[in-house]
């Protein structure tokens, strides 16, 4: 339970004239958790993370001080901290906010972990397609040089700091902390096999720690409020606030910074969140962490949108994206969609994932365009199974995750309707006819 | 005689950009600069011509196959070149909520192309989530981002393009 009051973190000058510059950022008390910081011994620092019950935002929601203390202290290689905003996973949207709005405080976060960890180079790996992001960091990175807060001394202290930001080409695997590794090492993204873990061979086979934009924009608080504060705002086993994105047929899309207790009801329907649907509009299905975590159905959307209550519900919070499908949605064509994502993004590298994401997708098609034939939801099924069995949530027959993400809502989509699927075979057609996401926009 | 891959000025800009690029990394690790510099090329041919490629792999002590590799692993690098605008349309689910593949079909009859087609003018791509799913529909022209798009505001867009 929340002991202390929710206030916004992250997003509080978001909107806000000049929030990304330097100045403004330390009129609202910018780089005050880096001075507090650099006045501790690193295991202190890691000690003060993990008693703010801080867990990583990009969709695993490992707990960070962990995560961090995982690091060799007597290693006589170099440290590297990566930072991961390849933000990619359809519904996911919330990092290129903070990249927009607050760089500052993604970098003062990083300055801490880098001291704490003993990292004298952060990279920053963006996504291809985020330019303008790229852009405004580079420039508050320049600032901070600028300002001796990266450099030779950071400061002040004896203590020296480079920071880069790196682009992607168009990759979602390479979100994928071990893909984003090679991605980084100027190589294709195939994910490595674990163990072992980057924080022990990482980057250029050194200790790396990869860590969230949302992560380390997180950090700075823990030290200017103190760890016990940043904990009380969230649950037992999980710090601070969040950032959940919301999307799909809602009235009021976007990113919302919500109490870790929040419930999918609330950010949904809530007059601060999404105001409803639009008018005659019902829930029929949520996605409530990204375009891979299975569905929630209307009658369950009471529960909090934090790590370990979504899971209860044989789901993830993931990265906080949410997705919102009426009742005028057609569950075929929206399972096709998010099946092709995993298809063209797969890397290859593993057999039931190369071949199985492009056949998920190939027998989703058939199906939508009426050419379905009896059969063929359980060869689906099979498929996806052949990817990763369901349940477990967990790695299934591949090396890296996208199998699972590509198999999960596969399996939860035939799970809550199937009847759906067997209509299309039936009728030798699509039930919703040419309009499977009803009337939204102008474009209908 | 080929035509030489750079005039002097795209040589002295790539010269300088390589430079500060393989300054990010450790001296003996500078085959991971392979992204920002094809990136560079990029930026100033508009594609990734063979002899570029092998220009880059040789600077960064790797082999002309092996930036073939990266570069053709990667959908934003162009093995071939492209239209004069990129347009890349995101159907995934967010969008399609929001009217995306109406909206393709409207970009396809009025550029005269299918998705994955391309002319001189324009290269027409569905690509994968471009994260604006909260300002959906959306859709990138080279490098430029237009989000919550609607047909007037579309069509607004592209009369502009020179």
């Amino acid at each position: 339970m929340a002991t202390t009051a929710f206030e916004p973190l992250i997003s509080a000058a978001w909107g806000k004239p000049n929030s990304w510059k330097l100045d403004e950022y330390k009129k609202r008390g910018g780089y005050k958790g880096l001075e507090k910081a650099l006045e501790m011994a690193p295991a202190q620092i890691i000690d003060e993370v993990k008693k703010s019950n801080l867990r990583g935002r990009g969709g695993a929601g490992f707990p960070t001080g962990l995560k961090w203390s995982f690091v060799p202290k007597d290693s006589p290689k170099p440290k590297y901290l990566a930072v991961n905003g390849d933000e990619s996973e359809p519904g996911t949207f919330k990092d290129r906010y903070i990249l927009e709005h607050d760089p500052h405080m993604m970098l003062e976060g990083i300055a801490i972990a880098s001291y704490a960890l003993g990292v004298h180079t952060c990279y920053v790996y963006l996504r291809g397609e985020f330019k303008f992001q790229a852009e405004r960091t580079n420039a508050a990175i320049r600032e901070a040089y600028a300002a001796g807060i990266f450099g030779k001394k950071v400061l002040g202290k004896d203590y020296q700091l480079d920071c880069y930001v790196v682009r992607g080409a168009g990759a979602y695997i390479c979100g994928e902390e071990t893909a984003l590794l090679e991605s980084l090492e100027g190589k294709k993204g195939w994910p490595r096999l674990k163990p072992p873990f980057p924080a022990v061979v990482g980057l250029f086979g050194s200790p790396t720690v990869v860590n969230n934009v949302e992560t380390l924009a997180s950090v700075p608080h823990i030290f200017t409020r103190g760890p016990a504060w940043y904990a009380g705002l969230g649950t037992d086993k999980s710090g601070g606030t969040r950032l959940v994105c919301l999307s799909g047929t809602v009235n009021r899309p976007g990113v919302y910074e919500v109490p870790l207790e929040a419930t999918f009801n609330q950010l949904i329907f809530d007059d601060k969140y999404g105001r409803g649907l639009p008018a005659g509009r019902k829930v029929k299905a949520v996605i409530p962490g990204g375009s891979s975590a299975p569905i929630l159905s209307p009658d369950e959307l009471d529960v909090a949108m934090e790590f370990e209550a979504v899971k209860v519900k044989q789901t993830m919070a993931g990265s906080g994206g949410v997705i919102v499908m009426d009742d005028t949605t057609c569950m075929v064509r929206s399972l096709w969609r998010v099946a092709r994502f995993y298809a063209e993004e797969s890397c290859g590298q593993c057999t039931p994932c190369r071949e199985g994401t492009p056949w998920q997708t190939r027998l989703l098609r058939k199906l939508e365009e009426g050419r379905g034939e009896p059969g063929d939801v359980e060869i689906l099924s099979n498929v996806a199974s052949s990817i990763a069995p369901y349940p477990p949530i967990g790695l299934g027959n591949t090396i890296c995750a996208l199998g699972d993400a590509a198999a999960l809502p596969t399996h939860s989509f035939l799970m809550r309707f199937r009847d759906e699927f067997e209509a299309h075979i039936r009728e030798h057609r699509c039930p919703f006819g040419d309009k499977p996401w009803g009337a939204f926009g102008d474009w209908s | 005689m080929a035509e030489p891959l750079f005039t002097p000025e795209e040589q002295k800009k790539f010269d300088a950009e390589i430079a500060e690029i393989l300054s990010h990394y450790p001296a003996d690790r500078k085959s991971a600069a392979m992204l920002p510099a094809l990136r560079l090329l990029q930026e100033l041919k508009g594609w990734l011509p063979p002899e570029g490629l092998k220009l880059v792999a040789s600077r960064l002590g790797v082999t002309p196959e092996r930036a073939y590799e990266v570069a053709s692993f990667y959908v934003m690098y162009h093995l071939k070149k492209p239209g004069k605008y990129v347009v890349d349309v995101c159907t995934n689910l967010s969008c399609a909520l929001w009217g995306a593949e109406k909206m393709l079909a409207y970009l396809e009859q009025k550029l005269g192309l299918k998705a994955g087609e391309a002319n001189e003018r324009f290269t027409l791509r569905e690509t994968e989530c471009l994260a604006s799913c909260g300002t959906a529909p959306c859709l990138q022209i080279n490098e430029d981002h237009h989000e919550s798009l609607t047909k007037a505001k579309l069509d607004a867009i592209f009369d502009k393009l020179s």
